[in-house]
């Protein structure tokens, strides 16, 4: 074991000094030393996608960067981007649409398709194809999914029209 | 009380009963990052296991030295099977009437076998610990090819190497598990044998694995103080791991609970019991603190149960106008180095059984052999029931390997060959009753949907354009009728274990009229709380909003044999209704007190009681339910309770067509798809949306499987698919857009009639996506081309035949 480091992480908009060992993964971190179990493990490879967060307005796999890389950053995960009473449009387009099943891959999946939307505000279905494209589902076949995203898109954008 | 929704239509679509597209009651958890799966279970204390693994695939274990592992700070325990075998538990019993090593017990027969468990404070301490065990090994020969383990002299089995008999009967070769056999063997030959027509083929469905998004995983509890063992994990069928837990363990069953909690995708693939349970809870008892075990992706390739392996050689007989007279299937099963299938009892084979098909054949024969090689064990049914999906793949190849030797339409011959409308219940060779079916409907709407004819057309206009040099695409048309057999099962014939494979629900209605249901089954992301839900709502009239569904915790919820082999609809469902009415029937007479009628002047209507000949006189479900609680009646007990244990009579025969169209490229071997049609007849729809849902996944999967994954070995047996790079999972890039579409013949013994959905696509999806890259081929001269269909081998077979010259 090596000597622990000092970091401190911006995440769902809390602050947290974390004394942390440099080979501990950021995912591990998040889950086991901040209880934030939205995440997931799902191959520790990169694959999956299942750990996806956003960090500093990036898409990142939580499971393959040391969470001393993370120092100092912002991070926002699942359990920030809604709450019960004021769900992400996203969150609310995937239950419609029946984008998910086990429930396994969804989190990870969500916080990806937030910024995919924030990259890309009307993507085709081949955009959101292509975009989604790092995160594994076993269950629903990815045609609800992109229906999902596809559906928040317009919801998002007619939000945005109706407020200004 | 008041009825504020008196128009009888409204009141139906307030229950959100049957047939609704009820969004999921799940989601909210699951989209808000509320899920509870196991590797997010915390306990005070608690200490993380694993597993030191073998880097062969056929050794013995000469010597195992922890002490290194031992000296590092954080690690509590590293167990071998020395240590075990005390009490009894360095081998354990599967579910095939076979058993396994849980630790290596003086050899290794597969590459990532358990060898050593390794408990410590955090997994990165486990993990530092698990490189510090020393394990001396001697290499041995390793067998891989099941055909070749049955000529070889090296017994891979030295524990049962004298046995000349297992649980299923005859053991010829030392390698050898067992011969099962169905059906009329001579009469099948004879009949082949003297046939004007016989297709013959050799088709291998390769090995895979369900490869769930969760790994497998638990964390076993031990309070010293109450004696009370807790162990949540990832299963499939919790209620019989509790079973099996005090069988193995000695803990009484009363003093052992076993929790399901959120699972992340099943597949067949945590219907078994690992090693990891069986230490976890050694080390919990142990050490007295709670101990996690999680897989990694690697452990949970190369380990945990795989599926499929079944080298398939069929003979099927037809007349000259295509009349299918006899079907011959002899099959060679890997199952690895220990029989660890997931089957019923007496069902080795699975219901491979099912493989005539939705065809009328009158005679045919099975005979399946058990063979041991050193690969990881398992043989579970991925998305399936038992062995269904190889049974489906087998006739639908089997059928247009005929077509080609009749020279006959496919589509032609599975039509003048299916079983008729009016022959159901239909009797098989092999031993089925069919439940009900219409075949010929469904073919008929879903080459009507896809423009059969026209397809036909333009891949004759297209395999001109090649042969002109105009394109290097060749177009494919995959069909594929298939039929399942689901729901195990009836007592009589089906147990695990010993354990009857009937199933339950007991429900509990509250005083103010809202509810509870508790199954012996278990979701895996098939959306129990919100379908089970509507079952119950369309049974008691109360609204499925209203109604808990709650699953996986073996000290509240009925003892259930779980979910796999797509049988919670067709058992645990049908146990719902009937609880739902059973609580009806004492409702009636609570109603008719109230209403001061006799019992049969009363009757149910949507979510109330009302007097016969009398609509505005009526209880609804919810003043039933406060009167029950509220009221001395006289001659019924106080309280709404009900529970059902449901025995099927027979299984359910869902059904469907599928249809695949692709361009293959013979330069690239890129197989591109165009359309996939899917239609599916699972009985009465319990809801539309979460069907739609399971057909896409189930296709998916299918794709996966018929298109590039596999679980591959070398010669050495060591397991060249192991992570996600190389075992091949579909993204949203890949994955072919569906077109799902659906006929409606319910199941006659089941009591709403339904026939249950999860698996059928995996099941029908596989032979459609394989019969295109076939039917691409075929005019070159492609008869068999086995699977998994990449890019290489795609680019082999039409290089094998010429098209690159």
């Amino acid at each position: 074991m090596s000597k622990k480091i000092q970091i401190a992480l911006t995440v769902n908009g809390e602050a947290h000094d974390i004394l942390a060992e440099p080979r501990e993964l950021l995912i591990y971190v998040l889950r086991e030393r901040l209880n934030i179990t939205g995440p997931h493990v799902g191959c520790e490879t990169s694959h999956c996608g299942a750990c996806t967060v956003t960090l500093n307005g990036k898409s990142v796999k939580s499971c393959t960067m040391f969470a001393t890389q993370a120092d100092g950053a912002e991070i926002t995960t699942i359990e920030g981007l809604g709450s019960p009473d004021s769900l992400h449009a996203l969150q609310e387009a995937f239950r419609e649409h029946h984008g998910l099943q086990c429930g396994f891959c969804t989190p990870g999946m969500i916080t990806r398709a937030v910024r995919l939307l924030e990259e890309n505000p009307n993507p085709t279905e081949e955009d959101v194809r292509f975009g989604m494209a790092g995160n594994l589902c076993r269950c629903t076949g990815y045609q609800n999914i992109v229906k999902s995203v596809l559906a928040a898109a317009s919801d998002i954008n007619t939000a945005k029209e109706a407020a200004q | 009380m008041n009825d504020l929704t008196p128009d009888r239509d409204d009141r139906v679509a307030k229950l959100k009963g049957l047939g609704c597209s009820r969004k999921r009651v799940e989601d909210a958890r699951f989209t808000q990052g509320k899920g509870n799966y196991v590797d997010d279970i915390k306990m005070p204390d608690m200490l993380h296991g694993d597993f030191v693994r073998s880097p062969y695939a056929h050794a013995r274990v000469v010597s195992i030295d922890a002490s290194a592992a031992l000296a590092l700070d954080g690690v509590v325990a590293v167990l071998t099977a020395k240590d075990l075998e005390p009490l009894g538990l360095h081998w354990m019993p599967t579910l095939a009437g076979d058993k396994q090593m849980v630790l290596a017990d003086g050899k290794v027969l597969f590459q990532g076998q358990e060898v050593a468990y390794v408990v410590a404070r955090n997994r990165y301490v486990a993990a530092d610990a698990v490189e510090l065990v020393e394990v001396e090994y001697e290499e041995l020969e390793v067998l891989v090819d099941p055909f070749k383990a049955l000529q070889s002299d090296v017994t891979l089995r030295e524990d049962i190497a004298g046995e000349t008999s297992g649980a299923h009967g005859e053991r010829r070769h030392p390698n050898h598990i067992f011969l099962w056999e169905e059906g009329d063997k001579a009469a099948t030959e004879q009949v082949i044998d003297s046939a004007d027509v016989v297709a013959e083929e050799m088709i291998y469905y390769h090995r895979t694995h369900p490869c769930p998004l969760e790994t497998c995983g638990c964390v076993a509890s031990m309070d010293k103080v109450n004696g009370k063992l807790t162990l949540y994990g990832t299963f499939q069928a919790p209620h019989v791991v509790r079973t099996v837990a005090s069988l193995l363990s000695g803990i009484e069953e009363h003093n052992i609970r076993v929790v399901s909690p959120d699972i992340g995708g099943g597949f067949g693939n945590k219907v078994g019991v690992y090693p990891g349970y069986v230490c976890s809870i050694v080390a919990s008892i142990v050490t007295g603190k709670p101990v996690k075990w999680v897989e990694d992706r690697m452990d949970n390739l190369m380990a945990t149960a795989f599926a499929r392996d079944y080298w398939m050689k069929g003979r099927i007989s037809a007349t000259k106008d295509g009349k299918i007279t006899a079907l011959e299937a002899k099959v060679t099963a890997d199952h690895g180095a220990f029989d660890a299938c997931a089957d019923p009892t007496k069902f080795p084979a699975g219901f491979f059984h099912i493989c005539t098909g939705s065809y009328d054949i009158p005679v045919a024969y099975v005979g399946v052999d058990g063979v041991y090689t050193n690969k990881a064990p398992g043989g579970v049914a991925y998305r399936c029931s038992f062995r269904v999906t190889e049974a489906a793949y087998f006739i639908e190849r089997m059928i247009e390997v005929l077509a080609i030797e009749l020279g006959m339409d496919a589509a032609e011959l599975r039509r003048i060959n299916f079983i008729r409308e009016d022959q159901f219940p239909y009797q098989s060779a092999l031993g089925w009753e069919y439940d009900s079916g219409d075949y010929h409907t469904a073919w008929d709407k879903a080459l009507a949907a896809v423009g059969y004819d026209g397809l036909r057309a333009e891949q004759a206009e297209q395999l001109a354009a090649f042969k002109r040099g105009e394109t290097r695409k060749l177009m494919g048309i995959g069909l594929s009728f298939f039929t399942e057999i689901v729901g195990a099962g009836p007592v009589k014939n089906c147990d695990i274990l010993g354990m009857g494979m009937f199933d339950s629900c007991e429900i509990r209605i509250h005083p103010t009229g809202s509810a509870i249901a508790r199954l012996g089954t278990i979701s895996q992301g098939q959306g129990h709380a919100t379908t089970f839900a509507q079952i119950l709502a369309s049974e008691i009239g109360i609204p499925a909003d209203s109604i808990t569904i709650e699953e996986g915790d073996t000290d509240t919820a009925p003892y259930g044999l779980g979910t796999y082999g797509s049988r919670s609809t067709p058992v645990a469902g049908a146990a719902t209704a009937l609880a739902g009415r059973k609580i009806r029937a004492k409702a009636q007479m609570i109603a008719a007190y109230l209403l001061e009628v006799h019992d049969n002047d009363v009757e149910f209507d949507v979510d109330r009681f009302v007097v016969k000949g009398a609509p505005e006189r009526f209880k609804t479900m919810a003043e039933i339910a406060y009167a029950a609680y509220h009221q001395a009646i006289p001659g019924v007990e106080p309280g709404l309770e009900a529970v059902s244990y449901y025995d099927p009579p027979n299984m359910t025969y869902p059904f469907g067509a599928y249809i695949c169209v692709m361009d293959v490229d013979v330069d690239t071997g890129e197989a591109h798809i165009r359309q996939v049609y899917a239609l599916d007849d699972c009985g009465t729809r319990i809801n539309p949306m979460v069907i739609e849902g399971q057909v896409h996944g189930g296709l998916t999967e299918a794709y996966a499987i018929a298109m590039a994954q596999e679980m591959a070995y070398d010669d050495m047996g060591n397991c060249k698919t192991a992570t996600l790079m190389d075992f091949f999972l579909p993204t949203t890039w890949e994955t072919p857009h569906y077109t799902t579409d659906h006929t409606e013949t319910p199941s006659p013994h089941h009591p709403i009639g339904a026939k249950g959905v999860g698996e059928s696509p995996n099941v029908g999806g596989v032979p459609a996506f394989s019969n295109a890259v076939h039917d691409a081929l075929r005019p070159f001269g492609l008869r068999q081309l086995h699977m998994p269909h990449d890019h290489w081998r795609i680019w082999k077979a039409a290089n094998d035949l010429g098209l690159h010259d």
